[in-house]
């Protein structure tokens, strides 16, 4: 019985706080990152943005939280209730569970496994299904439409992204997510690889559905796209974990290009800062510029989207490929 | 030769998103402007003395009722929100309105009835935010539009006043 | 000590719930649940070769047939528009053909088990793992198979050259928009300021 505290039930419990401990962070912060992206594209229109719950409005996303929990959840007449109230279960665990391998400091990821960038990668291009499902389950049209939208889009960017992603792997040589940052100690891969940074940037903003991207929401033509029959807590969850996807893709364009939890000088007054802090900040660097993308470009049209996605970022970021891998054998000397 | 040198340029506004650096770069200076709404619970914009708001019936300074019951604003109301009861002639040969009922619901907030008013009675005052929980709650009567009348009084003759010269 | 039983827990687990959701493919009636079932049939076998240290070829499975495959699978399967009653009005016809094939099948595999001369011998226990096995993958996939690696791509290249081919038709009168054209179009070429001569028109 002691053999089995000590083997597994200490390391499990461990390993149980520690997944608590990062989830009730990662909530706290979405709440506030909810409320920078709205203080942000109001302050570019010259508004004023959230500022009546708490001071600054800075309790803004609790009273919104509070709101959906109370509300009614109402699922539609002909509506197929299992896979309806699964999807946005599906999308809310995977955008959270991702969040597992992401190292927010050195040796803090919750796993550190080896292949931690294909996790991250495997787990946002499940996301899909929450929405396709919600789609289809919701039994209308607009929702349907907009599904198809997002199946057909998210699926698009994924190429593009996976092709960059394997440019950072060819510059760091691993999948380990703490090898790739220790990779940038002397240089951030954002200087070398910097048209592959504002590909993934872009393809960032296409993959998790974020304006100018937001074609399956298309509040215009589609009312809400997947989530016009969702209510309440499910739709609480489809924007927790919308929200969630879209920070993570922050962390993971922090851990590729920005040197993860490394400070931006090796000397005295930057290193005194803990690495947590600085992966924080470049995150929340990462988010505002997504806010400010969301204020500054219109949305594109569908045909538009696509054409960006298949005729320019994957030849680009196929090139890119080949221009990292040459580059690294002329450096390196290898052949 | 130069357009030559023109047409590389462009390519290269195009391929380098030299528009969305700009477009940021405006972005980030609109973010630092003053801005241009209003913290509205606590700051409110001015209101012209010709804001047509919540209604009310006025009195003379000697408190007696300036209604004469002479059913103009009934008549002329657009959307039949006003309903009158005249009583029977006083002393004096003027009438008073036992009933001045007004259905906040319907009113378009036209502003005839203070237009028709021969004595200054009916008036929309610059009050905008009386929201209720119920229907019966906004239909106005007598009561309720007198005092209405007793509690704007002051702003109400001020905006009469600055109004004189134009009617 | 402990560590191999809960391996074996979760072994029996995972491969109970991949049947379960196999079984759930073929049973379930409505054919976008048939999918979603396909689906986590698919999670649990990635959850199995991770238990088996290929977790590899589990992140392959999640995001190659997960991740892109079943999409289209369950994109095409929403789109149809299925009568469920003309969907069982064969099945009794069918009935027959499909336990025949079953059963030869069955007894095929019993078959293999059972003959001793063909028996199936024993896996051998699998090499200590001294290097992440993509490392392994790419070294064994990129030099000794380099050629048959690159013949299969050449192959998949002209599978989808065909694809295109048999369904691109070409189309007469369609405007499509050159963003390229757009974007490099100067205020000097469509803009033209004249002046208008009261009573004239241009």
């Amino acid at each position: 019985m002691t053999a089995f505290l000590t083997e597994v039930g200490i390391p499990f419990l461990w390993i149980v706080a520690h997944g608590a401990a990062i989830l009730v962070g990662l909530l706290i912060f979405l709440a506030f990152a909810l409320y920078m992206d709205r203080k942000v594209w109001a302050a570019v229109q010259m508004r004023r943005g959230p500022n009546v719950v708490g001071p600054f409005g800075l309790l803004q996303s609790v009273a919104d939280f509070l709101k959906f929990l109370f509300k009614e959840p109402i699922i539609p007449d002909g509506a197929n209730k299992v896979v309806f109230l699964l999807a946005p279960l599906i999308t809310f665990t995977l955008s959270l569970g991702a969040w597992a391998v992401v190292p927010l400091a050195e040796g803090w990821a919750l796993a550190d496994i080896n292949l931690g960038i294909l996790y991250l990668f495997a787990l946002t291009s499940l996301g899909v299904y929450g929405i396709i499902m919600g789609g289809w389950a919701s039994n209308s049209k607009y929702a349907f439409l907009g599904a198809l939208r997002s199946a057909a889009q998210m699926v698009s960017y994924e190429v593009s992204i996976g092709f960059i992603i394997v440019c950072v792997l060819l510059a760091a040589g691993s999948l380990n997510l703490s090898a790739i940052v220790m990779a940038q100690k002397d240089m951030w891969f954002i200087f070398p690889l910097f048209p592959a940074f504002v590909l993934f940037f872009i393809s960032a903003l296409a993959e998790t559905n974020r304006p100018p991207f937001d074609l399956p929401e298309a509040e215009s033509e589609l009312v809400a796209g997947f989530m016009v029959e969702y209510s309440s807590t499910p739709y609480l969850l489809f924007m927790i974990g919308e929200l969630a996807a879209a920070i993570l893709m922050c962390a993971m364009a922090t851990t590729l290009f920005l040197g993860g939890w490394l400070p931006p000088l090796d000397i005295a007054p930057f290193n005194w800062l803990p690495g947590f802090f600085w992966f924080f900040l470049k995150t929340l660097f990462i988010f505002f510029l997504f806010a400010m993308v969301k204020a500054i470009v219109p949305r594109y049209r569908y045909d538009q989207l696509m054409r960006l996605g298949w005729k320019v970022f994957l030849p680009l970021s196929l090139l890119m490929v080949a221009l990292t891998a040459s580059a690294l054998i002329i450096l390196r000397g290898g052949a | 030769m130069a357009s030559w040198i023109g047409t590389i340029f462009e390519k290269l506004r195009a391929f380098l998103l030299l528009d969305f650096i700009r477009g940021f770069l405006l972005g980030m200076r609109y973010f630092f402007r003053k801005k241009a709404t209003l913290d509205y619970p606590f700051e409110r914009g001015a209101l012209s003395s010709r804001f047509r708001g919540e209604h009310a019936l006025r009195r003379y300074p000697n408190g007696e009722e300036r209604c004469i019951a002479c059913k103009l604003c009934e008549a002329v109301c657009p959307a039949q929100a006003i309903t009158i009861e005249a009583g029977p002639a006083q002393a004096d040969g003027t009438r008073r309105a036992t009933r001045y009922d007004i259905d906040m619901l319907k009113c378009i907030y036209c502003g005839l009835c203070q237009e028709a008013c021969p004595v200054d009675a009916i008036v929309e005052g610059p009050n905008l935010a009386y929201a209720a929980e119920s229907r019966e709650e906004l239909i106005y009567d007598k009561e309720k539009l007198l005092a209405n009348g007793d509690r704007w009084e002051e702003a109400l003759a001020d905006n009469l006043k600055k109004e004189a010269p134009y009617r | 000590m402990l560590a191999p039983l809960l391996t074996q827990i979760a072994f029996y687990l995972f491969s109970a719930a991949l049947l379960a959701m196999a079984s759930g493919v073929i049973l379930a009636r409505n054919p976008v649940h048939s999918v979603l079932f396909l689906i986590m049939a698919f999670f649990n076998a990635a959850c199995l070769f991770i238990l088996m240290g290929a977790e590899f070829l589990a992140m392959i499975l999640l995001i190659v047939y997960i991740g892109a495959v079943a999409v289209l699978f369950l994109f095409v399967v929403m789109m149809l528009d299925i009568d469920f009653v003309a969907l069982r009005e064969g099945f009794w016809n069918y009935l027959p053909i499909g336990l025949a094939l079953g059963v030869v099948l069955a007894s095929e595999l019993i078959l293999l088990a059972a003959l001793p001369t063909v028996a199936l011998a024993p896996a051998p226990p699998p090499p200590e793992i001294l290097q992440p096995n993509i490392e392994r993958l790419g070294e064994v996939l990129y030099t000794r198979y380099a050629h048959f690696f690159q013949m299969a791509g050449i192959i998949l290249l002209i599978a989808m050259v065909g694809a295109i081919v048999l369904t691109l038709r070409p189309r007469e009168g369609i405007r499509r928009q050159e963003a390229a054209r757009q974007v490099s179009r100067k205020r000097e070429d469509s803009v033209e300021i004249r002046k208008v001569q009261s009573g004239e028109g241009l």
